[in-house]
């Protein structure tokens, strides 16, 4: 049996704490991921998904409850322990790319390893080898404005990858591609779980993505609604 | 370390994305340094100059010259001599030789020695297709006593020449090296042409003295171009100008001999002849007490423009927070990627701390070029070679990047303390 690498106990996320409005949007959520595991996240809009991720990629912290990453308590961590555990351990796949702008695709691959203290020569072999991974080699030294959708998505992979990062994140990460480049997308990620056996977390609408992953979990208004096996187990 | 490197590519990458926004944040910081510079090359260059000019002629040395009669005692005045003064002064107000003799007679025991200079002009002495650059003073025994000048070749006039305003001259090592391939012996004499302002003269060279660079007016241009002192008795320079009398002249005082005790007694004796003149009178200076009166005065008029080339800069740097503050809220989501990807609120801090300080270098040293250069201009202008201050330029620019630190810390630090999930959602 794989061991657990996301261990959330009854995590709860509120907004605007102690206001008149306050909101609780996740309710006592407790779930737990398996090293090497593609575990999709399903449910109507506006049922907490996002949320959910941003707590699980430590880019938010829970009101409540515990979350144990990789056996380290992050609820307890310091800003700057987080930050270097979103650098070493997450990758990050957004819907809206979020490459920077002024910088080539090299340099966006680039990225989470000067954050990580490593040298420029380094840095430049696996941002290459990763572009070429994805297949985006031949555009390295293109801005992101000169990239479609697809190959923007394709950059943000490599970038996640960039530190070989324990977990993959993507929250709606074929949400404004097309189907045909969705595809694309989705196969690189089945491939990065296969050869590199890392665990992948994906939010989407599409059921038909959600039944290839190993488990599907499905939220409604803060709280797991079920769980079922994908098509991929 | 790897990530300054990288933050300082980073920040021109920002600048250069918003080149006009870029240049107008800069224009408080160019504004203020440029003007700052300006003033401290133009006050150096003029501290340089007359320090120079009066240490050549021995600190020691008292000048003494006619001046107009004001309510107070000033010395500045003084000091510009004719050249700041409305009307010309009259030949009958003037200093005669019989004063000087009599002021030499009474005071013989005090005085080495009188130096009068007739400022004969600027002119160039020219053989064949060759060319020296010279200014033309009329000068008596006493200034060699007064000037350290040493002789490569020949000596001093003789008194026969002084006397009889014989046309003989001594030129610089310089005008040797121009006219005479450096020949010494054959310049000796030999006999040159001057052209001063389209007067013509020939003299015969009696001397030839070593002449060293000294100045930054003289290493910037050609050893060729060099402008240098020449020599001719003062009768042979007044023969040309007619100026029979002097408007000032130099004393130098006797080894052991207080020179600020003796530029009294020259001021008394001086009264003597001036008690009824309404407009004039004759004023006697130590060079050492000249050269420190200017410097502190240059150095209030330096501080006081400081002052206001100061509020430009605090003003620039206002601006520079301004624009970082709107270029924060601008790359909000930019942050948040950043956080999201590893980066720790120091390393964003950094980042935007060092896109101030390029910013602030950059128009730090626009601003330093165009201040040197207005530096130059102005001096040139008042006829002073320029001298870039070395301090000036380096505190300047030291100064920016401190203003570029200061005014980009707080937005820097409010982009550091983003919450990353809120700047990754931010629209
Ligand atoms: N920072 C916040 N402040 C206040 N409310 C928030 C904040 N973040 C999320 N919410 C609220 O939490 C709820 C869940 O939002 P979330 O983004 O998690 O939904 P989602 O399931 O990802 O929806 P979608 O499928 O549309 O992306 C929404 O009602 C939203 O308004
Ligand atoms: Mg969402």
């Amino acid at each position: 049996m794989a061991e657990t690498i996301i261990k959330l106990e009854n995590i709860v996320k509120k907004f605007y704490i102690g206001k008149p409005n306050e909101l609780e949007i996740l309710h006592k959520i407790s779930l737990e991921v398996k090293k090497g595991e593609f575990v999709s996240i399903v449910g109507p809009s506006g049922s907490g998904k996002s949320t959910l991720m941003n707590l699980i990629g430590i880019l938010d912290r829970p009101t409540e409850g515990t979350y144990v990453l990789d056996g380290i308590d992050v609820s307890k961590a310091a800003d700057k322990e987080l930050s270097a555990i979103r650098n070493k351990k997450i990758g990050f796949v957004f819907q809206t790319y979020n490459l920077i702008s002024r910088t080539n695709a090299l340099k966006n691959v680039e990225l989470p390893m000067l954050y990580a203290g490593i040298g420029k020569s380094e840095r430049v072999k696996k941002a290459k080898e990763l572009l070429e991974l994805v297949e985006m080699g031949d555009r390295a030294k293109h801005l992101p404005e000169e990239l479609s959708g697809g190959q923007k998505q394709r950059v943000a992979i490599a970038r996640a990858m960039a530190n070989d990062p324990a977990i993959l994140l993507a929250d709606e990460p074929t949400g404004a591609l097309d189907s045909k480049t969705g595809r694309l997308v989705m196969d690189l990620f089945h491939k990065l779980n296969k050869e590199k056996g890392i665990t992948i977390v994906l939010i989407t609408h599409s059921n038909e993505l959600a039944s290839e992953t190993g488990r599907i979990i499905t939220i409604r208004d803060g709280n797991i609604l079920s769980e079922s096996k994908g098509g991929k187990a | 370390m790897v990530m300054l490197w990288e933050n300082i590519k980073l920040a021109f990458t920002s600048l250069l994305a918003n080149k006009m926004r870029a240049l107008l944040t800069m224009l408080g910081i160019i504004i203020g340094i440029a003007s700052v510079i300006a003033i401290m090359t133009v006050g150096d260059s003029l501290i340089n100059y007359i320090s120079e000019e009066m240490n050549s002629m021995g600190a020691n040395n008292i000048m003494v010259s006619i001046q107009p009669r004001t309510d107070e005692d000033n010395m500045f005045s003084t000091m510009m001599g004719g050249a700041m003064m409305m009307d010309p002064i009259s030949d009958q107000d003037k200093i005669t030789p019989e004063m000087l003799e009599k002021l030499a007679e009474q005071y013989k025991d005090e005085i080495k020695a009188i130096t009068v200079v007739d400022e004969n002009g600027s002119g160039q002495i020219t053989k064949g297709t060759d060319y020296a650059n010279v200014y033309v003073a009329g000068i008596n025994i006493g200034y060699f006593v007064s000037t350290d000048v040493e002789f490569v070749a020949g000596g001093v006039f003789s008194e026969r020449d002084l006397e009889e305003g014989r046309p003989v001259a001594i030129v610089s090592s310089i005008v040797v090296e121009n006219l005479f391939g450096g020949d010494n012996e054959k310049a000796l004499g030999s006999t040159i042409e001057v052209d001063t302002n389209g007067k013509f003269a020939e003299y015969t060279i009696v001397g030839v003295y070593d002449y060293v660079v000294q100045n930054m007016a003289d290493m910037m241009q050609a050893r060729k171009d060099i402008s240098t002192n020449m020599y001719i008795p003062y009768r042979a320079s007044i023969n040309q100008t007619h100026n029979d009398n002097f408007t000032n002249f130099y004393v130098v005082a006797n080894n052991g001999v207080d020179s600020d005790i003796l530029a009294k007694q020259i001021d008394r004796f001086f009264e003597g002849y001036y008690r009824n003149n309404e407009d004039y009178q004759v004023g006697a200076f130590n060079m050492q007490t000249m050269v420190e009166m200017v410097g502190s005065m240059v150095g209030m008029v330096t501080t006081a423009i400081s002052i206001v080339a100061g509020i430009a800069l605090l003003v620039g740097g206002i601006g520079v927070m301004n624009i970082m503050l709107v270029s924060i809220t601008e790359r909000t989501r930019e942050i948040g990627t950043r956080k999201a990807l590893g980066a720790t609120n120091g390393s964003i801090r950094i980042q935007f701390i060092v896109e101030a300080m390029i910013i602030c270098l950059i128009g730090g040293i626009i601003g330093l070029i165009l201040g040197i250069l207005g530096g130059q201009f102005a001096a040139n202008l008042l006829g002073y070679p320029a001298v870039p201050s070395i301090s000036g330029i380096v505190t300047s620019l030291i100064f920016s990047m401190i203003i570029g630190v200061f005014f980009g810390y707080y937005p820097a630090n409010k982009a550091a303390k983003m919450n990353p999930i809120d700047a990754l959602r931010y629209e």
